[in-house]
Protein backbone atom coordinates (compact mmCIF):
# COMPACT_ATOMS: atom_id res chain seq x y z
CA UNK A 1 0.00 0.00 0.00
CA UNK A 2 1.00 2.96 -1.09
CA UNK A 3 0.48 5.86 1.38
CA UNK A 4 0.61 9.97 1.25
CA UNK A 5 -0.10 11.55 4.43
CA UNK A 6 -1.25 15.42 4.61
CA UNK A 7 2.03 15.88 2.08
CA UNK A 8 2.92 19.38 1.29
CA UNK A 9 5.48 20.11 -1.25
CA UNK A 10 7.70 23.30 -2.46
CA UNK A 11 10.12 23.33 -5.48
CA UNK A 12 13.42 24.61 -4.25
CA UNK A 13 13.46 28.15 -4.84
CA UNK A 14 9.94 28.11 -5.78
CA UNK A 15 7.57 30.91 -2.92
CA UNK A 16 4.80 29.03 -2.87
CA UNK A 17 3.90 25.40 -2.52
CA UNK A 18 2.74 22.62 -5.48
CA UNK A 19 1.33 20.50 -3.03
CA UNK A 20 -0.92 21.41 -0.24
CA UNK A 21 -2.27 18.88 2.30
CA UNK A 22 -2.42 15.86 0.20
CA UNK A 23 -3.67 12.44 1.48
CA UNK A 24 -4.04 9.67 -0.57
CA UNK A 25 -4.24 5.94 0.02
CA UNK A 26 -3.35 3.53 -3.08
CA UNK A 27 -4.75 0.15 -2.38
CA UNK A 28 -3.47 -3.19 -3.87
CA UNK A 29 -4.97 -3.44 -7.59
CA UNK A 30 -6.37 -0.29 -7.11
CA UNK A 31 -6.08 2.49 -10.04
CA UNK A 32 -6.37 5.94 -9.22
CA UNK A 33 -6.89 8.71 -11.69
CA UNK A 34 -5.94 12.39 -11.27
CA UNK A 35 -7.08 15.18 -13.23
CA UNK A 36 -6.96 18.66 -12.76
CA UNK A 37 -6.02 22.25 -14.95
CA UNK A 38 -2.42 22.87 -15.74
CA UNK A 39 -0.09 23.60 -12.74
CA UNK A 40 -2.71 22.09 -10.32
CA UNK A 41 0.00 19.82 -9.21
CA UNK A 42 -0.71 16.57 -10.85
CA UNK A 43 3.09 15.73 -12.16
CA UNK A 44 4.73 16.96 -8.17
CA UNK A 45 2.23 14.47 -6.86
CA UNK A 46 3.98 11.43 -9.22
CA UNK A 47 7.21 13.08 -8.17
CA UNK A 48 6.21 13.07 -4.59
CA UNK A 49 4.85 9.42 -4.65
CA UNK A 50 7.70 8.01 -6.52
CA UNK A 51 10.13 9.54 -4.36
CA UNK A 52 11.94 11.71 -6.93
CA UNK A 53 10.94 14.84 -5.05
CA UNK A 54 12.59 16.10 -2.54
CA UNK A 55 15.17 13.20 -3.08
CA UNK A 56 16.44 14.04 -6.87
CA UNK A 57 14.61 17.20 -7.24
CA UNK A 58 15.00 18.85 -3.93
CA UNK A 59 12.47 20.81 -2.61
CA UNK A 60 10.83 21.31 0.75
CA UNK A 61 8.30 18.52 1.70
CA UNK A 62 5.99 18.45 5.01
CA UNK A 63 3.83 15.34 5.59
CA UNK A 64 4.88 11.56 5.03
CA UNK A 65 4.89 8.99 2.17
CA UNK A 66 4.76 5.67 3.12
CA UNK A 67 4.97 2.44 1.52
CA UNK A 68 3.56 -0.61 3.28
CA UNK A 69 2.68 1.59 6.52
CA UNK A 70 6.65 2.66 6.69
CA UNK A 71 7.79 6.01 6.53
CA UNK A 72 9.79 5.79 3.10
CA UNK A 73 12.51 8.77 3.64
CA UNK A 74 14.89 6.92 4.96
CA UNK A 75 14.85 4.91 1.48
CA UNK A 76 17.44 5.94 -1.31
CA UNK A 77 15.60 6.16 -4.74
CA UNK A 78 17.21 2.60 -6.30
CA UNK A 79 15.55 1.42 -2.94
CA UNK A 80 12.45 3.11 -3.79
CA UNK A 81 12.17 1.53 -7.39
CA UNK A 82 12.14 -1.87 -6.02
CA UNK A 83 8.61 -1.07 -5.10
CA UNK A 84 7.48 2.28 -7.53
CA UNK A 85 8.22 2.59 -11.27
CA UNK A 86 7.55 5.91 -12.73
CA UNK A 87 6.60 6.75 -16.20
CA UNK A 88 6.46 10.39 -17.81
CA UNK A 89 5.02 12.18 -20.50
CA UNK A 90 7.72 12.67 -22.94
CA UNK A 91 9.00 9.47 -24.15
CA UNK A 92 12.68 10.59 -25.62
CA UNK A 93 13.88 11.71 -22.03
CA UNK A 94 12.68 8.36 -20.43
CA UNK A 95 14.94 6.05 -22.87
CA UNK A 96 18.53 5.02 -21.11
CA UNK A 97 20.25 6.10 -25.01
CA UNK A 98 22.38 3.02 -23.65
CA UNK A 99 20.52 0.11 -25.39
CA UNK A 100 20.89 -0.89 -29.14
CA UNK A 101 17.64 -2.26 -29.36
CA UNK A 102 14.12 -2.05 -27.38
CA UNK A 103 14.88 -5.30 -26.08
CA UNK A 104 17.90 -4.12 -24.32
CA UNK A 105 15.83 -0.74 -23.47
CA UNK A 106 12.89 -2.42 -22.10
CA UNK A 107 15.65 -4.95 -19.50
CA UNK A 108 17.72 -1.74 -18.84
CA UNK A 109 15.84 -0.96 -15.29
CA UNK A 110 15.87 -4.65 -13.80
CA UNK A 111 19.74 -4.65 -14.96
CA UNK A 112 20.45 -2.03 -12.89
CA UNK A 113 18.82 -3.49 -9.98
CA UNK A 114 21.15 -6.66 -10.20
CA UNK A 115 18.42 -8.87 -10.89
CA UNK A 116 19.36 -12.78 -12.23
CA UNK A 117 19.83 -12.77 -15.58
CA UNK A 118 16.90 -15.18 -16.64
CA UNK A 119 14.28 -13.12 -14.31
CA UNK A 120 15.66 -10.37 -16.15
CA UNK A 121 15.33 -12.03 -19.17
CA UNK A 122 11.72 -13.83 -18.07
CA UNK A 123 10.25 -9.85 -17.06
CA UNK A 124 11.49 -8.20 -20.47
CA UNK A 125 9.30 -10.90 -22.71
CA UNK A 126 6.96 -10.84 -20.67
CA UNK A 127 6.74 -6.76 -20.82
CA UNK A 128 7.48 -6.88 -24.43
CA UNK A 129 4.39 -9.18 -24.79
CA UNK A 130 1.64 -6.87 -22.52
CA UNK A 131 2.41 -4.14 -24.72
CA UNK A 132 2.51 -6.19 -27.92
CA UNK A 133 6.09 -4.25 -29.00
CA UNK A 134 7.53 -8.02 -30.04
CA UNK A 135 7.83 -6.35 -33.89
CA UNK A 136 10.12 -3.34 -32.56
CA UNK A 137 12.28 -5.44 -29.88
CA UNK A 138 15.35 -5.41 -32.34
CA UNK A 139 15.00 -2.15 -33.37
CA UNK A 140 17.32 1.10 -32.32
CA UNK A 141 14.94 2.69 -29.32
CA UNK A 142 16.30 6.20 -30.37
CA UNK A 143 14.68 5.69 -34.30
CA UNK A 144 11.14 4.97 -33.38
CA UNK A 145 8.46 6.99 -33.31
CA UNK A 146 7.53 9.14 -29.91
CA UNK A 147 4.06 6.67 -29.89
CA UNK A 148 6.37 3.39 -29.95
CA UNK A 149 9.18 5.00 -27.84
CA UNK A 150 6.10 5.49 -25.10
CA UNK A 151 5.35 1.80 -25.41
CA UNK A 152 8.57 0.44 -25.44
CA UNK A 153 8.92 3.22 -21.86
CA UNK A 154 5.95 1.92 -20.34
CA UNK A 155 7.37 -1.72 -21.22
CA UNK A 156 11.00 -0.55 -19.35
CA UNK A 157 8.68 0.06 -16.32
CA UNK A 158 6.64 -2.99 -16.29
CA UNK A 159 9.67 -5.10 -16.39
CA UNK A 160 10.53 -3.27 -13.23
CA UNK A 161 7.36 -5.79 -11.83
CA UNK A 162 6.72 -2.33 -9.60
CA UNK A 163 4.50 -2.88 -6.66
CA UNK A 164 3.25 0.81 -7.43
CA UNK A 165 3.17 2.09 -10.73
CA UNK A 166 2.72 6.20 -11.40
CA UNK A 167 2.18 7.15 -14.87
CA UNK A 168 2.15 11.20 -15.88
CA UNK A 169 0.01 11.26 -19.13
CA UNK A 170 1.38 7.92 -20.00
CA UNK A 171 -0.63 8.06 -23.62
CA UNK A 172 -0.36 11.60 -24.59
CA UNK A 173 1.50 10.97 -27.74
CA UNK A 174 -0.31 7.67 -28.30
CA UNK A 175 -2.73 6.84 -30.73
CA UNK A 176 -6.67 5.12 -30.05
CA UNK A 177 -4.30 1.76 -30.71
CA UNK A 178 -1.86 2.50 -28.55
CA UNK A 179 -3.77 3.92 -25.91
CA UNK A 180 -5.97 0.45 -25.68
CA UNK A 181 -2.48 -1.50 -25.42
CA UNK A 182 -1.82 0.69 -22.25
CA UNK A 183 -5.61 0.64 -20.54
CA UNK A 184 -5.48 -2.87 -21.48
CA UNK A 185 -1.68 -3.33 -19.67
CA UNK A 186 -3.54 -1.32 -16.87
CA UNK A 187 -6.35 -3.61 -16.12
CA UNK A 188 -3.75 -6.53 -16.56
CA UNK A 189 -1.55 -5.28 -13.84
CA UNK A 190 -4.02 -4.34 -11.40
CA UNK A 191 -5.80 -7.57 -11.84
CA UNK A 192 -2.22 -8.91 -10.82
CA UNK A 193 -1.99 -6.64 -7.54
CA UNK A 194 -0.38 -3.86 -8.64
CA UNK A 195 -1.52 -0.48 -7.09
CA UNK A 196 -1.66 2.16 -9.95
CA UNK A 197 -1.57 6.36 -9.75
CA UNK A 198 -2.56 7.56 -13.45
CA UNK A 199 -2.18 11.25 -14.35
CA UNK A 200 -4.27 11.57 -17.75
CA UNK A 201 -6.19 14.23 -19.90
CA UNK A 202 -7.71 11.55 -21.94
CA UNK A 203 -10.81 11.08 -19.08
CA UNK A 204 -12.65 8.06 -21.22
CA UNK A 205 -9.90 6.17 -20.76
CA UNK A 206 -9.60 7.61 -16.36
CA UNK A 207 -13.44 6.03 -16.83
CA UNK A 208 -12.44 2.80 -18.39
CA UNK A 209 -9.46 2.13 -15.88
CA UNK A 210 -10.29 3.75 -12.77
CA UNK A 211 -11.66 2.49 -9.50
CA UNK A 212 -11.00 6.19 -7.86
CA UNK A 213 -10.43 9.64 -9.88
CA UNK A 214 -9.35 12.56 -7.65
CA UNK A 215 -8.94 15.95 -9.01
CA UNK A 216 -6.76 18.75 -7.65
CA UNK A 217 -6.63 22.03 -8.11
CA UNK A 218 -4.13 24.59 -6.84
CA UNK A 219 -2.43 21.53 -5.22
CA UNK A 220 -5.45 20.40 -3.16
CA UNK A 221 -7.44 17.53 -3.76
CA UNK A 222 -10.88 18.89 -4.65
CA UNK A 223 -12.83 15.85 -5.39
CA UNK A 224 -12.45 12.42 -4.67
CA UNK A 225 -14.27 9.46 -4.76
CA UNK A 226 -15.84 6.79 -7.32
CA UNK A 227 -14.37 7.17 -11.00
CA UNK A 228 -17.67 7.30 -11.97
CA UNK A 229 -19.35 10.06 -9.55
CA UNK A 230 -16.49 12.20 -9.38
CA UNK A 231 -16.26 12.19 -13.59
CA UNK A 232 -19.68 13.11 -13.99
CA UNK A 233 -19.29 15.76 -11.05
CA UNK A 234 -20.41 19.46 -12.32
CA UNK A 235 -17.77 20.95 -10.46
CA UNK A 236 -14.79 18.93 -12.57
CA UNK A 237 -16.06 20.58 -15.91
CA UNK A 238 -15.92 23.80 -14.30
CA UNK A 239 -12.46 23.24 -12.75
CA UNK A 240 -11.89 22.99 -16.88
CA UNK A 241 -11.62 18.98 -17.09
CA UNK A 242 -13.32 17.72 -20.04
CA UNK A 243 -16.05 15.50 -19.37
CA UNK A 244 -16.04 11.84 -20.68
CA UNK A 245 -17.65 11.20 -24.22
CA UNK A 246 -20.54 9.61 -23.04
CA UNK A 247 -21.29 12.18 -19.62
CA UNK A 248 -20.79 14.86 -22.64
CA UNK A 249 -23.09 13.21 -24.67
CA UNK A 250 -26.06 12.49 -21.77
CA UNK A 251 -25.60 16.65 -20.83
CA UNK A 252 -25.77 17.87 -24.29
CA UNK A 253 -28.81 15.22 -24.82
CA UNK A 254 -30.43 16.46 -21.75
CA UNK A 255 -30.03 20.06 -22.74
CA UNK A 256 -31.57 19.07 -26.32
CA UNK A 257 -34.32 17.80 -24.57
CA UNK A 258 -33.75 14.17 -25.89
CA UNK A 259 -35.50 11.72 -23.54
CA UNK A 260 -32.55 10.04 -21.30
CA UNK A 261 -33.26 6.28 -22.32
CA UNK A 262 -32.99 7.56 -26.19
CA UNK A 263 -29.30 8.27 -25.47
CA UNK A 264 -28.78 5.54 -23.06
CA UNK A 265 -30.01 3.46 -25.84
CA UNK A 266 -27.70 4.56 -28.51
CA UNK A 267 -25.07 4.48 -26.39
CA UNK A 268 -25.36 0.88 -25.55
CA UNK A 269 -25.94 0.51 -29.36
CA UNK A 270 -22.62 1.97 -30.12
CA UNK A 271 -20.81 0.06 -27.55
CA UNK A 272 -22.19 -3.29 -28.85
CA UNK A 273 -21.11 -2.04 -32.68
CA UNK A 274 -17.79 -1.10 -31.26
CA UNK A 275 -17.10 -4.91 -29.72
CA UNK A 276 -18.53 -6.59 -32.98
CA UNK A 277 -15.85 -4.31 -34.62
CA UNK B 1 65.68 17.70 -39.38
CA UNK B 2 62.76 15.66 -40.17
CA UNK B 3 62.87 13.44 -37.57
CA UNK B 4 60.45 14.67 -35.59
CA UNK B 5 57.76 14.41 -38.07
CA UNK B 6 58.36 11.30 -40.27
CA UNK B 7 58.54 9.10 -36.86
CA UNK B 8 54.66 10.41 -35.87
CA UNK B 9 53.63 10.69 -39.66
CA UNK B 10 54.42 6.59 -39.87
CA UNK B 11 52.26 6.61 -36.58
CA UNK B 12 49.61 8.45 -38.00
CA UNK B 13 49.91 5.73 -41.18
CA UNK B 14 50.07 2.87 -39.00
CA UNK B 15 47.30 3.62 -36.37
CA UNK B 16 44.81 5.85 -38.02
CA UNK B 17 44.84 5.78 -41.71
CA UNK B 18 45.43 1.84 -42.21
CA UNK B 19 42.98 0.85 -39.58
CA UNK B 20 40.47 3.91 -40.89
CA UNK B 21 41.32 2.13 -44.34
CA UNK B 22 39.88 -1.54 -43.04
CA UNK B 23 36.76 -0.24 -41.68
CA UNK B 24 36.22 2.18 -44.97
CA UNK B 25 36.12 5.44 -42.57
CA UNK B 26 38.61 6.84 -44.40
CA UNK B 27 36.81 9.49 -46.05
CA UNK B 28 34.55 10.56 -43.08
CA UNK B 29 37.73 10.12 -41.05
CA UNK B 30 39.46 13.16 -42.66
CA UNK B 31 36.68 15.02 -43.50
CA UNK B 32 35.76 14.83 -39.89
CA UNK B 33 39.14 15.55 -38.23
CA UNK B 34 40.05 18.24 -40.72
CA UNK B 35 36.66 20.20 -39.93
CA UNK B 36 37.70 19.74 -36.27
CA UNK B 37 41.36 20.45 -36.45
CA UNK B 38 41.24 23.16 -39.44
CA UNK B 39 41.38 26.19 -36.94
CA UNK B 40 43.87 25.52 -34.54
CA UNK B 41 46.01 23.76 -37.21
CA UNK B 42 46.03 26.95 -39.29
CA UNK B 43 47.02 29.03 -36.84
CA UNK B 44 49.72 26.56 -35.37
CA UNK B 45 51.12 27.08 -39.01
CA UNK B 46 51.32 30.87 -39.21
CA UNK B 47 52.32 31.49 -36.00
CA UNK B 48 55.47 29.14 -36.29
CA UNK B 49 56.16 29.74 -39.92
CA UNK B 50 56.47 33.69 -40.17
CA UNK B 51 57.05 34.43 -35.97
CA UNK B 52 59.66 31.88 -35.36
CA UNK B 53 62.59 32.88 -33.23
CA UNK B 54 65.36 31.68 -34.23
CA UNK B 55 66.51 32.83 -37.44
CA UNK B 56 69.38 30.37 -38.80
CA UNK B 57 68.45 29.41 -42.37
CA UNK B 58 65.94 32.39 -44.16
CA UNK B 59 63.70 30.58 -46.29
CA UNK B 60 61.90 34.02 -47.70
CA UNK B 61 61.96 37.99 -46.07
CA UNK B 62 58.45 39.73 -47.31
CA UNK B 63 58.38 42.52 -45.61
CA UNK B 64 59.15 42.55 -42.23
CA UNK B 65 58.43 39.01 -41.83
CA UNK B 66 60.53 36.11 -41.84
CA UNK B 67 60.23 32.78 -43.07
CA UNK B 68 62.81 30.04 -41.39
CA UNK B 69 63.16 26.74 -42.14
CA UNK B 70 63.23 26.06 -38.98
CA UNK B 71 59.66 27.73 -38.04
CA UNK B 72 58.06 25.07 -40.84
CA UNK B 73 59.68 22.09 -39.92
CA UNK B 74 58.67 23.03 -36.47
CA UNK B 75 55.71 23.96 -37.87
CA UNK B 76 54.73 20.53 -39.57
CA UNK B 77 55.86 18.76 -36.74
CA UNK B 78 53.28 20.12 -34.75
CA UNK B 79 50.45 19.85 -37.65
CA UNK B 80 51.63 15.98 -37.27
CA UNK B 81 50.79 15.48 -34.07
CA UNK B 82 47.51 17.46 -34.52
CA UNK B 83 46.89 14.80 -37.08
CA UNK B 84 47.51 12.08 -34.53
CA UNK B 85 45.51 13.13 -32.14
CA UNK B 86 41.85 14.25 -34.15
CA UNK B 87 42.60 11.33 -36.34
CA UNK B 88 42.60 8.70 -33.30
CA UNK B 89 40.31 10.31 -32.10
CA UNK B 90 37.84 10.81 -35.00
CA UNK B 91 38.90 7.06 -35.73
CA UNK B 92 37.32 5.61 -32.77
CA UNK B 93 34.55 7.77 -32.83
CA UNK B 94 33.61 6.48 -36.35
CA UNK B 95 34.26 2.67 -35.47
CA UNK B 96 32.91 2.82 -31.72
CA UNK B 97 29.35 2.38 -30.89
CA UNK B 98 28.92 4.03 -27.95
CA UNK B 99 26.78 1.34 -26.55
CA UNK B 100 29.64 -0.99 -26.78
CA UNK B 101 31.96 1.30 -24.90
CA UNK B 102 29.58 1.53 -22.29
CA UNK B 103 28.96 -2.18 -21.97
CA UNK B 104 32.66 -2.74 -22.39
CA UNK B 105 34.06 -0.27 -19.58
CA UNK B 106 31.17 -1.92 -17.32
CA UNK B 107 32.78 -5.54 -17.75
CA UNK B 108 36.66 -3.99 -17.18
CA UNK B 109 34.40 -3.02 -13.93
CA UNK B 110 33.97 1.18 -14.63
CA UNK B 111 31.17 2.17 -12.67
CA UNK B 112 27.97 2.12 -14.76
CA UNK B 113 27.86 6.13 -14.28
CA UNK B 114 30.91 6.63 -15.78
CA UNK B 115 30.32 4.59 -18.62
CA UNK B 116 27.26 6.64 -18.98
CA UNK B 117 28.98 10.01 -18.91
CA UNK B 118 31.55 8.68 -21.74
CA UNK B 119 28.57 7.38 -23.98
CA UNK B 120 26.78 10.51 -23.05
CA UNK B 121 29.32 13.03 -23.91
CA UNK B 122 29.92 11.22 -27.72
CA UNK B 123 26.10 11.05 -28.15
CA UNK B 124 25.81 15.12 -27.00
CA UNK B 125 27.06 16.33 -29.96
CA UNK B 126 24.87 14.67 -32.72
CA UNK B 127 21.69 15.72 -30.53
CA UNK B 128 22.56 19.37 -29.91
CA UNK B 129 22.85 20.03 -33.75
CA UNK B 130 19.57 17.37 -34.31
CA UNK B 131 18.01 19.78 -31.47
CA UNK B 132 19.16 23.20 -32.67
CA UNK B 133 17.94 22.18 -36.76
CA UNK B 134 14.68 21.67 -35.02
CA UNK B 135 14.39 24.83 -33.58
CA UNK B 136 16.36 26.56 -36.21
CA UNK B 137 13.41 25.36 -38.50
CA UNK B 138 10.50 26.46 -35.82
CA UNK B 139 12.25 29.67 -35.32
CA UNK B 140 12.36 30.46 -39.80
CA UNK B 141 8.74 29.13 -39.42
CA UNK B 142 7.75 32.12 -37.32
CA UNK B 143 9.53 34.54 -39.59
CA UNK B 144 12.98 34.72 -38.64
CA UNK B 145 15.47 35.58 -40.92
CA UNK B 146 18.35 33.04 -40.79
CA UNK B 147 19.88 33.88 -44.90
CA UNK B 148 21.78 36.65 -46.28
CA UNK B 149 24.35 38.30 -44.75
CA UNK B 150 27.01 37.93 -41.83
CA UNK B 151 24.95 40.58 -39.88
CA UNK B 152 21.43 39.06 -40.55
CA UNK B 153 23.19 35.64 -40.09
CA UNK B 154 24.63 36.84 -36.33
CA UNK B 155 21.69 38.12 -35.75
CA UNK B 156 19.80 35.06 -35.82
CA UNK B 157 21.87 32.96 -34.29
CA UNK B 158 20.55 34.56 -30.62
CA UNK B 159 17.30 32.67 -30.40
CA UNK B 160 18.17 29.32 -31.82
CA UNK B 161 21.33 29.41 -29.00
CA UNK B 162 19.34 30.13 -26.10
CA UNK B 163 16.53 27.61 -26.70
CA UNK B 164 19.00 24.69 -27.73
CA UNK B 165 21.03 25.68 -24.20
CA UNK B 166 17.89 25.58 -22.26
CA UNK B 167 15.78 23.01 -23.94
CA UNK B 168 19.45 20.53 -23.35
CA UNK B 169 19.24 21.41 -19.88
CA UNK B 170 16.22 20.73 -19.42
CA UNK B 171 16.13 17.30 -21.42
CA UNK B 172 19.17 16.66 -18.86
CA UNK B 173 16.95 16.90 -15.56
CA UNK B 174 14.04 14.82 -17.11
CA UNK B 175 16.73 11.83 -18.38
CA UNK B 176 18.09 11.95 -14.85
CA UNK B 177 14.92 11.56 -13.14
CA UNK B 178 14.12 8.75 -15.78
CA UNK B 179 17.20 6.93 -15.00
CA UNK B 180 16.97 7.43 -11.46
CA UNK B 181 13.38 6.03 -11.31
CA UNK B 182 14.98 2.92 -12.94
CA UNK B 183 17.71 2.62 -10.00
CA UNK B 184 20.11 3.61 -12.73
CA UNK B 185 22.30 5.27 -8.97
CA UNK B 186 21.88 1.95 -7.07
CA UNK B 187 25.59 1.16 -5.90
CA UNK B 188 26.91 -2.40 -7.35
CA UNK B 189 27.26 -3.88 -10.53
CA UNK B 190 24.62 -4.23 -13.03
CA UNK B 191 22.74 -7.43 -14.66
CA UNK B 192 24.72 -7.52 -18.15
CA UNK B 193 23.00 -9.49 -20.74
CA UNK B 194 25.32 -9.82 -23.11
CA UNK B 195 29.38 -8.86 -23.93
CA UNK B 196 30.79 -6.95 -26.77
CA UNK B 197 32.30 -9.58 -29.09
CA UNK B 198 36.59 -9.19 -28.88
CA UNK B 199 38.35 -11.41 -31.40
CA UNK B 200 42.04 -12.37 -31.69
CA UNK B 201 42.58 -9.95 -34.19
CA UNK B 202 41.07 -7.29 -32.22
CA UNK B 203 43.32 -8.24 -29.19
CA UNK B 204 45.86 -8.44 -31.22
CA UNK B 205 45.82 -5.50 -32.76
CA UNK B 206 45.18 -4.06 -29.31
CA UNK B 207 48.35 -5.68 -27.88
CA UNK B 208 50.80 -4.36 -30.58
CA UNK B 209 49.42 -0.50 -30.42
CA UNK B 210 50.28 -0.80 -26.83
CA UNK B 211 53.42 -2.00 -27.74
CA UNK B 212 53.89 0.10 -30.24
CA UNK B 213 53.26 2.97 -27.95
CA UNK B 214 55.77 1.85 -25.01
CA UNK B 215 57.90 1.47 -27.83
CA UNK B 216 58.09 4.79 -29.33
CA UNK B 217 57.62 6.35 -25.74
CA UNK B 218 61.32 4.71 -25.28
CA UNK B 219 62.57 5.45 -28.55
CA UNK B 220 61.62 9.27 -27.26
CA UNK B 221 63.33 9.15 -24.63
CA UNK B 222 66.41 7.83 -26.13
CA UNK B 223 66.54 10.59 -28.40
CA UNK B 224 66.51 8.81 -31.59
CA UNK B 225 62.73 10.70 -32.53
CA UNK B 226 63.60 13.96 -31.82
Amino acid sequence: MLTLEAVSYRYAGATRLSLREVSLTLGEGEVVGVVGRSEAGKSTLCLVASGLAPRTLGGTLRGRVLLDGADSSGRAMHEMARDVAIGFQNPGTQLSGVATTVYEEVAFGPMNLGIARDEVLRRTESSIDALAIGALRDRDPDLLSGGQQQLVAIAGLLALSPRHLILDEPTAQLDPAGTRLVSDAIKGLAGGGVSILIVEQKVDLLAGVCDRVIALDEGRVALDGAADQVLRDPALHAMGVAEPSGVRLRRLASEAGLAPEVIAGALRAEAWSSADG
Amino acid sequence: MLGGIIGPLILVLLAVIVPALLARVVRDLVRTSLLLTLPIALSALLVNVLFFPAEQQVLLRPGPITVTAEGLVFALEILVRIMAISGAITLFYLTTRPQDLVVDLERRGVSARVAFVANASVQTVPAMVERAQQIAAAQRARGLDTEGSFMRRARGILPIVGPVILGSIAEVEERTLALEARGFTRPGRRTMLWWPTDSGAQRAARWSLIAALIAVAGARIAGRLG
